[in-house]
Parts: C-alpha cells; sequence; structure tokens
C-alpha cells in the first residue's frame, strides 16, 4: 500500500483539473472492476459487482491548488487566487508545481517585516517562476493551475504529504477494489470525484442516475490532538473515524450504526467523528435524485490544508478494512 | 446598432427585473421567432428555444443568457408620500442618491432623494434603509394611487451611442448576452451542433432560471454568455508614472473575456482550451479572467444531472450594475465571431 500512497499523494491534480490522477487510478482499478466511465464533471466511476443493493464510494481527486489569474508586466511575477481553501499562514515560502513540472515560489510583499504578522488578503502575494534566464520565461500564462509541492515523507507509522486531502480516500477507496477482487453481493460504484475543495462540485453528478441504496464518502478529517486545539474527540492512530455529523451533513442514525456495527464485529478501531468546520462529499450526494442515505468514513489528519498534512496508516489500514466489511457483506440498513 | 446587436437598445430599454422578466421576453420571443425548430417556455419563465444541427448525431450545446436584471422592489410608504424600497440583486449603496428610477407595470418616475453637500460635509455613504424615493406624491394616499408594495423599480436610462465604438446603456448585464444570443439564433445558417438557447430568468437572485433550463435541456456542453465588468478604471493605488500599465483584470475593447474560474465555477479545460484555440486560428483578440469573484449561470449548469462542461464567454462592460454601462462595439462583434466559431468547430471529443 505505501507505493500507492506514493504514487496518488505526489500526483498532480488540483481543483478542475484532475486528469492526472485519474488516468493514475484507472490503471490501478482497471483489473479489478467491471466497468469505468467518466461523467460530464470528470468523475471516474468504477463499477464492481451486480448485486441488488447499490452503494456510492466517493473519495476526490483533487487538492487545493493556486490559480494564477495576472502576470506583473515588469517583474513576471505571477498574481493568483485561490482553488480551495488555502491558509495564508502557511504559504509563504511555499513551493507550487505547474502541470509542466516548473515548481515556483510563493511569497508575500515585506514578509519579514510589517507583514509577518499582518498579510491576510490573497492579493498580497505573488509567485516567483523565474528561470535566471527571464522573469517568467514565458511558459508560465495566466491560467496554469498549481499544486503544492512536497514529497512524502515518513515518520515510524505516520505519514506526511502535500495531500492527503483526499489522495488517501482515493487509496482506501483503491485498496478495497483489489482486496474485493469483485467477491461482493452488492453493485458498488466506487466514485473518484472532482472539485471536493471547491464546494463538493464533482459530487453533485457523481450519483446521478445510479439509484443508489446508501453512500460512503471516504475523506480526511481533523483531529483534536494537539496542543490548545478546539475539543475534537478525533486522534491520530485511534482507528477510522465514522462520521456522525459536521457542517453540511448529519449522517442518518441507521448508516451510523450499519458503520458501527460492522467495526465492533470485525474487531476494527474506529472512534466517533463530530467536525465543526468543513464537510465532505457525502454532503451533496446525499441530495441526488430523490436523496441517497450517505455517511463517511474519515482518516484522522493532523495540519489538513497545509503542505504536512499527517496521517497514520494504522489508521487508513483501519479504514480499508472497514470499507471492504461493509462492501464485501449484504448491505442491510 | 445596425445588423448585428439590431435588438441591443430594445433590450437594454426594457425593463424586466428577477421574478419579473414578461416584458424582456416578449422581445426576446418577436426576436427569435422563425429562427429555430422549436420555441417553449419553461414554468420558471425562461425561454428554451432549439435550432437543430446538420451533422449526424449532432452535439447538444446549451447557450444561456440570462434576460433579468439588477434593481429594487416598493417596500412600503411613509405618511408624506415617500417610497420605502429594498434591493434586488448585487446593488452598491453608492449609486442610489439622486437616481432616476422607473417604478412597476406603468413604470411611474421617481428620484431616490438626495441630501445636497451643505447638509452633508462628511460625504458619508447613506445606507439603502434611510433612503426614499420621492415620485412628486405629496400624501401616502396619493403614493398608493400610483404604486403598490412589491412593485419592481428599475434605473430610468435611455440607450445612447456614445461614440462610433462606444454604447451606453442599462442591463448590459445580461442584455448583452441576449443579444448575442439572439444573433446566433437569427443566423442565416445552422450550425453542425444543436443549438439549445437558454434565454433564464432570476440568475440575479441565485442561477434559479438555469438550473431548471439545463435540467430539462440535459445538454453535452454549454456556453455562458454574458456581460462583465471591464476594469479598466484609474487605480489610485499605481504609481502615477506607472498609470499606463493595465489593471490586473479585463479592459473595454480587448475582446470578449473567457473565464478560467470565478466563484461558482472552474471553467471545463478542454472546452477552455478550445475556445482559445478557436479565438487564436480565427485571429479573433481575447482576454482571461480568472477572479475567484461573481458567477454566472454556468455554476449552475455545470453540476446538473450528469455533469455539463461549461465555459463563460463575457463582453467586458465598464460601470456594470450601473443605469450606464458602456460597451465596445468590437468586443460584441469580436464576441459573435468566437461564439460561432466555437458552435462550427466544436466536436465530441473536445470534451
Amino acid at each position: 500500500m505505501k507505493d500507492l500512497i506514493q504514487k496518488l499523494v505526489e500526483a498532480w491534480g488540483p481543483s478542475g483539473y484532475e486528469h492526472q490522477v485519474r488516468d493514475l487510478i484507472r490503471e490501478e482499478a482497471a483489473p479489478y472492476v467491471d466497468e469505468m466511465r467518466v461523467d460530464g464533471m470528470g468523475n471516474l466511476i468504477c463499477r464492481v459487482g451486480n448485486g441488488d443493493k447499490k452503494a456510492v464510494i466517493a473519495a476526490h481527486m483533487d487538492e487545493i491548488g493556486v490559480m494564477p489569474t495576472f502576470v506583473e508586466p515588469k517583474s513576471g511575477y505571477l498574481r493568483f487566487t485561490n482553488l480551495g481553501g488555502l491558509l495564508h499562514t502557511s504559504m509563504v515560502g511555499a513551493r507550487v508545481r505547474f502541470e509542466d513540472g516548473t515548481v515556483g515560489v510563493i511569497c508575500t510583499h515585506d514578509y519579514f517585516g510589517a507583514g509577518r504578522t499582518t498579510v491576510t488578503d490573497l492579493n498580497d502575494f505573488f509567485i516567483d517562476v523565474s528561470d535566471g534566464e527571464s522573469e517568467n520565461g514565458g511558459k508560465i500564462p495566466a491560467g496554469s493551475p498549481a499544486t503544492f509541492w512536497r514529497t512524502l515523507e515518513t515518520r515510524g507509522t505516520r505519514l506526511i504529504s502535500k495531500a492527503m486531502d483526499d489522495r488517501i480516500g482515493c487509496v482506501v477507496a483503491l485498496e478495497a477494489i483489489k482486496r474485493l477482487n469483485r467477491n461482493t453481493p452488492n453493485t458498488l460504484y466506487f466514485a473518484f470525484t472532482v472539485q471536493e475543495e471547491v464546494g463538493l462540485r464533482g459530487a453533485k453528478t457523481a450519483a446521478f442516475g445510479l439509484d443508489a441504496d446508501v453512500a460512503i464518502a471516504l475523506d480526511v478529517t481533523a483531529t483534536g490532538d494537539f496542543p490548545r486545539n478546539s475539543k475534537m474527540d478525533v486522534r491520530l492512530g485511534g482507528g477510522a473515524a465514522i462520521k456522525i455529523h459536521d457542517m453540511a451533513h448529519i449522517v442518518p442514525a441507521a448508516v451510523r450504526d450499519w458503520m458501527i456495527a460492522r467495526a465492533e464485529a470485525d474487531g476494527i478501531a474506529y472512534q466517533r467523528e463530530l467536525l465543526t468546520l468543513g464537510s465532505t462529499d457525502a454532503a451533496a450526494i446525499q441530495l441526488t435524485g430523490t436523496g441517497i442515505p450517505s455517511g463517511t468514513i474519515s482518516i484522522p489528519c493532523r495540519f489538513v490544508h497545509t503542505v504536512s498534512e499527517t496521517v497514520d496508516v494504522r489508521d487508513v489500514e483501519a479504514c480499508v478494512r472497514l470499507l471492504v466489511g461493509l462492501t464485501a457483506n449484504p448491505i442491510t440498513l | 446598432m445596425t445588423g448585428n446587436g439590431h435588438y441591443l437598445k430594445e433590450l437594454s430599454e426594457t425593463i424586466g427585473l428577477s421574478g419579473n422578466e414578461d416584458a424582456v421576453r416578449a422581445v426576446v420571443l418577436r426576436a427569435i421567432e422563425g429562427h429555430a425548430d422549436s420555441i417553449r417556455i419553461d414554468p420558471m419563465g425562461s425561454v428554451t428555444a432549439i435550432k437543430r444541427g446538420t451533422g449526424e448525431n449532432p452535439l447538444r450545446v446549451m447557450i444561456a443568457a440570462h434576460m433579468d436584471e439588477v434593481g429594487f422592489m416598493v417596500m412600503g410608504f411613509d405618511g408624506d408620500g415617500l417610497i420605502r424600497f429594498t434591493a434586488i440583486g448585487g446593488l452598491e449603496d453608492r449609486l442610489l442618491p439622486g437616481l432616476r428610477v422607473r417604478i412597476g407595470d406603468q413604470q411611474v418616475r421617481g428620484v431616490v432623494i438626495w441630501t445636497p453637500i451643505h447638509k452633508n460635509r462628511e460625504q458619508t455613504v447613506a445606507k439603502i434603509a434611510s433612503l426614499r424615493i420621492d415620485i412628486g406624491a405629496t400624501s401616502k394616499d396619493e403614493a398608493q394611487g400610483k404604486i403598490k408594495r412589491g412593485d419592481r423599480i428599475a434605473f430610468d436610462s435611455e440607450f445612447v451611442e456614445l461614440s462610433d465604438k462606444v454604447l451606453r446603456g442599462k442591463s448590459f448585464d445580461d442584455r448583452v448576452g441576449c443579444s448575442l444570443l439572439i444573433d446566433v439564433l437569427r443566423g442565416d445558417h445552422a450550425y453542425p451542433v444543436d443549438v439549445l438557447a437558454a434565454f433564464t430568468v432570476q440568475e440575479e437572485i441565485g442561477l434559479r432560471g438555469a438550473q431548471v433550463a439545463a435540467r430539462t435541456l440535459d445538454p453535452d456542453a454549454a456556453l455562458v454568455l454574458e456581460g462583465t465588468r471591464a476594469n479598466d478604471v484609474p487605480n489610485p493605488l499605481d504609481e502615477p508614472d506607472e498609470a499606463n500599465e493595465p489593471n490586473p483584470t479585463t479592459r473595454m475593447g480587448a475582446g470578449p473575456v473567457l473565464t478560467v474560474i470565478d466563484a461558482n465555477m472552474i471553467a471545463h479545460p478542454r472546452l477552455l482550451a478550445f475556445a482559445r484555440a478557436a479565438a487564436e486560428s480565427e485571429g479573433i483578440p481575447y482576454q482571461i479572467k480568472g477572479r475567484a469573484v461573481g458567477g454566472t449561470d454556468g455554476g449552475a449548469i455545470h453540476v446538473v444531472n450528469g455533469g455539463v462542461p461549461t465555459t463563460v464567454i463575457s463582453m467586458p462592460c465598464r460601470y456594470i450594475h450601473t443605469p450606464s454601462a458602456l460597451l465596445h462595439r468590437d468586443d460584441y462583434e469580436h464576441g459573435l465571431r468566437l461564439i460561432k466559431a466555437i458552435l462550427n468547430g466544436l466536436r465530441r471529443d473536445v470534451l
């Protein structure tokens, strides 16, 4: 699983431009699925099995990033807007990578002086893409998106990456697809979605026409286990987080209990997740058609939306086992 | 305007606020009659018209332009006959004092009250709640005899050709889109693709008409035609020596604007790239806009049903959402050419 994690978290896929990630996932999933298609938004939908009960399992392919909107005419610095929720405190010195492989560096005016604490407006930041021969090289026109750029790091059971949100969810889905190896009494639609970070937009169409009985989103969740953090009872290493409630989604009790019962039956470590900021694709999917009961299996993650999103591989394993348990058995809700 | 844009003056001067687009719809229906294979008014009030393509198994391309405009609504009456009002759509308080308006179906003339400089030395911006509209009535009864609570209030603004190239009018957002869409339908020839024209309602208050129209038309791809903000006004932050530096968004007269991202949509990458390539091969100037503010009907359209690849083509207008927006004829002509180039060249494999 480590190789798969590295391949996916280091892939390039800002919101709206997920094609490289989609190609990787398509290649990984192909031997284990019955059918694959891409919908009008760009979601990759993989069907496994042909049973009566139908489930949609969603993980989003996109990651937060930046969209250059203007090239400064003299200096060549790029001005940009956000793709998803950027944290201004983590941007000075951050590296971003464009589709052609160019790595740029974000900075702001006077970052060593007054800007140290006061810069909060995205218009005050810029990206340096000079290469010594020219200030821009003409290679990066406005409209060329970029993602933050770091390689995967490992520290014991901890894994650190720019894009755990939500490539680790994609890994959980892919790993489950492989372990199931088509052995399911249900019809499973694994939806690798686009544009989650800009407002759950891919998820609005991913479940269209599938007539699903239940949906499960796979995504990271914040943890409450660092100093002076808000009170939240999810910690790294505590197991799969079963969502109870978040900003945009109240998980139906039947879905919640279905997940908890499976975790207990299979002896999988789990924790109850109550999140006060943020949501997942499940919030959009639950409103598809006449409504789909939906839940979320969350991977606990420290420092979400920084370049150092940190998860624990034991939690990832717990999430895979829980998902396999839920989908390999007849779905009863 | 003669030739293309024949209906722009009438569209600009017609009044149609969100939820009450009847008069605009009448102009649209008259303009497109006989130029589409079917014309329908949907339950929301949007006009959808289908012009069949010439190709085999043609792509179904929705083109959307919204009929509604921003304005105000009558909320109540003061004892002295002055009228309380509120905004419909995104409007700012700074343009209110002294504004000339037309109220209700009878287009009763009025003016927003205005405090002269010797009474308002602080030059503070008066909030809409503290302002009133004066229609010349001297009592509540007289005012209520002319207008009703809930009547829509529109800018009182005449369409004027300021020069050979520059046109002034209200509601270019989005009557310029309606005018372009009319010209697309009235073009002599059919296109290879099916054109699914949607003149939508209630865009300014939340993209409501477009959502229903797109779900019903179920297109393969969509173009949204808009009037957008031209940002080429003097920038107080510029150093005087750098006054000629362009501002970091769009300029009037520099060509149609292709949106990369706005507040509610990321343009479909391949459709956007196709539009750029079409402009370049046709020698049509264009501009790129990518500020994550503002939104268009595209925000609703691209996420209906199984998802719709969508991109936005806007005309850069100065002073949008005021009674006096400016539009450059060259942008209009270039915009129309670009739309036609896309319709003539778009193939399924682009999507």
